[in-house]
């Protein structure tokens, strides 16, 4: 099978001046290489300053690398011109913390479901309508809700709604850059639950950028671990948990906050 | 560093821009200083065509604007015709007065502003507030040339101030004392109008600056920490909600500086407004060079003035001009 | 023993634009002890911040206390004056909001903002604030005290930020703290750092602490006793390894169940679904009789539609509101 996402050797490197001189450099990314195949998910894990998040910005064309090759679909994309880039830009949809924030408090659902479908401007507002509903059952809302605005949903429906809105250009590769992070753990296994859903029914193919090592075990295919822009360990998420090589890898893993093994409820009776 | 560099070779650049703009400008325009000389019967041609080659205006533009540069380098800034020396003296002493005007008026336009303002924004949306934007809001619509002649019939009427002129007839034979006072008697009616001319729009971008920082969760932070309402006030929303206050400082100053010289000519203070006006009317050519040169200085001057108070007074733009 | 904070029967509704009382705390009784880590658990819609900010009377404008009391150092701080308040505020109870790169003013040293604190509830000197300052950094930074008290809040790292917001609580020396959700932007490792100093400071300091999170592992081995909000509501409260260990409360038992949990054996359980709380709770907000969990409860009987359920002693202080437990 075609990977969708291949990456070679990715290398991106930010001058870091300072008074005394403008000589010093910051390697964000350290020949990062990985694949990805459809339909599964890959969790990126690392502290904050690892260089996930400028990974993530990568991937989805908000930055270029200084070097390396980013094959998706077969095409390199670092070497697209700008208006193939747009193209690509719709395949990869990307989402950050808390990605409810981020939906426009005065639009309505339909709006804020359609904009993304308006600005391809190939759309009858029947077929938008219909979108829309369809979108919504598929994330599991109700298309009553259509004409509400954001801030009358609740958090758990919000959150849904920012994932409709991602797949409404039906996306291949979904990114997501600490999306699940600051949601409640209720919500944030609903969501995760939901993910998955999508993942099955759709063929959805997920790269999951975390320091939440529990989740990401629970989501991923496979894991690799980032530490200083490098990937110092990679392999199916099973191994990792059980037999972690890396003493990054070791430290998220003992850094997990839990209520241990021994508190964890025990179902009465 | 570098930032404050590079906003001077902006100014520097801006200065060279605006002066060869208005050579080209004036050379433009229809007629010159001794056309209405070319008119009267009693001057030959031949005087009129001496003259124009006296004093250069028969060479081409750039030749021109050169010989006007290396008299700007000599202190003269080219020549009036009208009175009959170089412009840079003649300047000088207007744009003086100019300045005088200007700077009392800012600075009494932000002193009245910023408490005012954030008394207000501390009264957001409350009875004292909306009053206080009422009244600015009134203010605004009123034309500057409407204000200032409202006050000059208000003090012709009252004869409580000078209505005219920089002082008194005397002047000189006053004492230190006195001349200070007879010049503060005189500035009252021309700094009035300006100060009141801007001061709304001052008041309103101090409440909207001052009231978004008011909302910030540090200032919640501060009050949960009990830091007491003057201290929370003036040495944390003010500094916060400085950044747009301080550019709109520099930009205020240019508004004061092109209101000024309406009010001058209204009002007959001795700046550089008449002086334009009059060298306008009358084709002098270099004057009006001068002093449209002059008043870009002290824009771009202002401008500067507020980036560098930005540079010093936010800690975020030194670290990133510093990483550049 | 006598408790440090007393609060009796805290009501806070909210006025939304249409002029309608929302409740958001709703007869929150509870005591804080000397010296104790109290953890508070719940999540958004629970009262939770609500609760933190109503102590001290900090609630936004739209924000009423409408009934109960609060009792510290022999006041009442429901009724006392607001110049009190402002010296009882960050001197002898201090807050700790959540974001530290939001509650950090942005063009003031870190030090300065630490001295402000101490300014404005010491009449010291000048060399005396400076020192008492220098002292608070020393202890929160084992390394580098100087040059971060030097550095503006854009020079330094999230968990360097959290440590200077813990300095501002400290610095007057408070007999409570109450951190609202002072982790929840940082990553796990540096967490784990932030809830050490907290450790350490309360064995130092004596100091009492509120701690208020969404998160329930991060009160495992940290917090003392545990209390459960929902709805407005205490469902559930007791001491931390009986709570977290054997939960009661059918709200409890679920939270804890919808956390994937790392190397307990279940790795073969990818892919399954994890156990979820069914609906979501914006149903609890609406005014109801009954238990505020009832919508979403697997538990549910009819007793719990028609009335609200007392809090019942299960022993060993552990208490929790569910007609399951009662008689």
């Amino acid at each position: 099978m075609q990977p969708l996402l291949k990456v070679e050797n990715l290398l991106k490197r930010y001058a870091k001046g300072s008074l005394t001189g403008a000589g010093e450099e910051l390697l964000a990314l350290d020949s990062v290489s990985f694949t990805i195949f459809p339909g599964t998910t890959l969790a990126v894990v690392g502290e904050s300053g690892s260089g996930k998040s400028t990974l993530a910005s990568c991937l989805a064309c908000l930055e270029s690398p200084t070097t390396g090759n980013i094959w998706f679909e077969g095409k390199d994309i670092v070497k697209l011109g700008e208006r193939a880039r747009r193209e690509v830009r719709q395949q990869i949809q990307l989402m950050f913390q808390d990605p409810a924030s981020s939906l426009n408090p005065r639009w309505s659902v339909f709006e804020i479901l359609v904009e993304p479908l308006i600005l391809q401007r190939k759309f009858k507002h029947e077929e938008m309508k219909q979108r829309a509903n369809s979108l919504l059952e598929r994330v599991g809302l109700s298309p009553d809700i259509v004409e509400q605005l954001p801030t009358e949903l609740s958090g758990g429906q919000r959150q849904r709604l920012a994932i409709a809105r991602a797949l409404a250009l039906e996306p291949k590769l979904l990114i997501l850059d600490e999306a699940l992070s600051a949601l409640d753990c209720s919500i944030q296994a609903q969501i995760a639950n939901l993910l998955m859903e999508l993942q099955s029914s759709l063929g959805m193919t997920y790269l999951f950028i975390t320091h939440d090592l529990a989740m990401a075990a629970y989501l991923a295919d496979e894991i690799a671990v980032m530490n200083r822009g490098r990937i110092v360990e990679q392999g199916p998420a099973e191994k990792i948990l059980k037999q972690p090589q890396h003493e990054t890898t070791l430290r998220l893993l003992a850094a997990v906050p839990r209520i241990t093994r021994a508190t964890r409820p025990a179902v009465e009776q | 560093m570098r930032y404050l560099l590079r906003r001077l070779g902006h100014a520097l650049l801006l200065l060279v821009g605006v002066s060869v703009l208005t050579f080209l400008f004036t050379a433009l325009a229809p007629g010159t200083y001794f056309d209405e000389m070319r008119m009267n019967p009693q001057i030959a041609p031949e005087t009129v065509a001496a003259l124009r080659a006296q004093y250069g205006l028969d060479k081409p533009l750039p030749l021109r604007y050169l010989s006007w540069l290396s008299s700007l380098l000599h202190g003269e800034m080219g020549f009036s015709f009208a009175y009959n020396s170089s412009v840079a003296p003649l300047l000088l002493v207007r744009a003086r007065n100019t300045l005088l005007l200007t700077i009392t008026s800012t600075l009494l336009a932000w002193m009245v502003a910023l408490p005012l303002g954030i008394w207000s924004a501390e009264r957001a949306g409350r009875l004292p507030d909306r009053l206080l934007s009422w009244g600015t809001a009134l203010l605004l619509v009123i034309p500057d040339l409407a204000l200032a002649l409202g006050l000059l019939v208000f003090s012709v009427r009252s004869g409580w101030f000078p209505t005219g002129g920089m002082a008194s007839v005397g002047f000189e034979a006053l004492s230190p004392f006195n001349k200070l006072r007879d010049l503060a008697l005189h500035m009252i009616l021309p700094v009035m109008a300006l100060v009141l001319s801007t001061l709304p729009l001052l008041v309103r971008h101090v409440r909207a600056a001052v009231a978004d920082v008011l909302n910030a969760p540090f200032l919640l932070a501060a009050l949960g920490h009990g830091i007491p309402k003057r201290t929370l006030l003036y040495r944390y929303a003010l500094p916060a909600a400085a950044n747009p206050l301080i550019s709109l400082f520099g930009f205020s100053i240019g508004v004061l500086l092109s209101g000024s010289l309406l009010i001058e000519v209204v009002m007959s203070w001795p700046g550089l407004g008449p002086l334009l006006l009059e060298a306008i009317l009358s084709r002098d050519l270099y004057v009006v060079i001068g002093g449209i040169l002059f008043s870009t200085f002290f824009l771009v001057g202002g401008n500067l003035l507020a980036d560098l108070l930005l540079y010093l007074a936010d800690p975020r733009i030194r670290t990133e001009s510093s990483a550049r | 023993m006598a408790s440090v904070l007393e609060i009796q029967d805290l009501h806070v509704s909210y006025r939304s634009r249409e002029g309608v009382l929302c409740p958001a705390l709703n007869g929150v009784s509870f005591t804080l002890m000397p010296g104790e880590i109290l953890g508070v658990l719940g999540e958004s819609g629970s009262g939770k911040s609500t609760l933190a900010v109503s102590l001290v009377r900090l609630l936004p404008g739209n924000g009423e206390i409408t009934r109960g009391a609060v009792h510290f150092e022999g006041k009442d701080l429901l009724q006392a004056k607001l110049e009190e308040l402002q010296q009882i505020r960050g001197g002898r109870i201090s807050l700790i909001f959540q974001e530290p790169s939001l509650a950090l003013h942005p063009t003031m040293r870190a030090g300065e903002q630490v001295r402000q604190v101490l300014a404005a509830h010491s009449s010291q000197g000048k060399s005396g604030l400076n020192e008492g300052t220098r002292q608070v950094f020393a202890e929160v930074f084992p390394e580098e005290a100087d040059r971060i008290s030097r550095s503006y809040p854009h020079q330094l790292s999230g968990g360097q930020r959290q440590r200077v917001l813990i300095a501002q609580a400290i610095v007057c020396g408070p007999s409570v703290v109450i951190a609202d959700e002072p982790t929840a932007s940082l990553d796990p490792a540096t967490q784990m750092e932030i809830l050490g100093v907290f450790r350490t400071l309360r064995e130092r300091l004596d100091l009492a602490m509120i701690f208020i999170t969404h998160n329930p592992a991060l009160l495992s081995g940290f917090a003392d006793r545990v209390m459960v909000l929902y709805g407005g509501q205490v469902v559930e409260c007791g001491p931390a390894e009986t709570v977290l260990a054997s939960p009661r409360h059918p709200y409890t038992k679920a939270l804890f169940q919808s956390i994937p949990a790392v190397s307990d054996g279940r790795g073969s359980s990818r892919k399954t679904r994890l156990p979820v709380i069914p609906g979501d709770s914006s149903q609890s907000s609406l005014p109801r009789g009954g238990c505020p969990f009832e919508p979403r409860c697997t538990e549910r009987m009819n007793i719990c539609r028609e009335r609200e359920p007392a809090l019942v002693n299960l022993g060993e202080s552990h208490v929790v509101s569910c007609f399951k437990y009662e008689n």
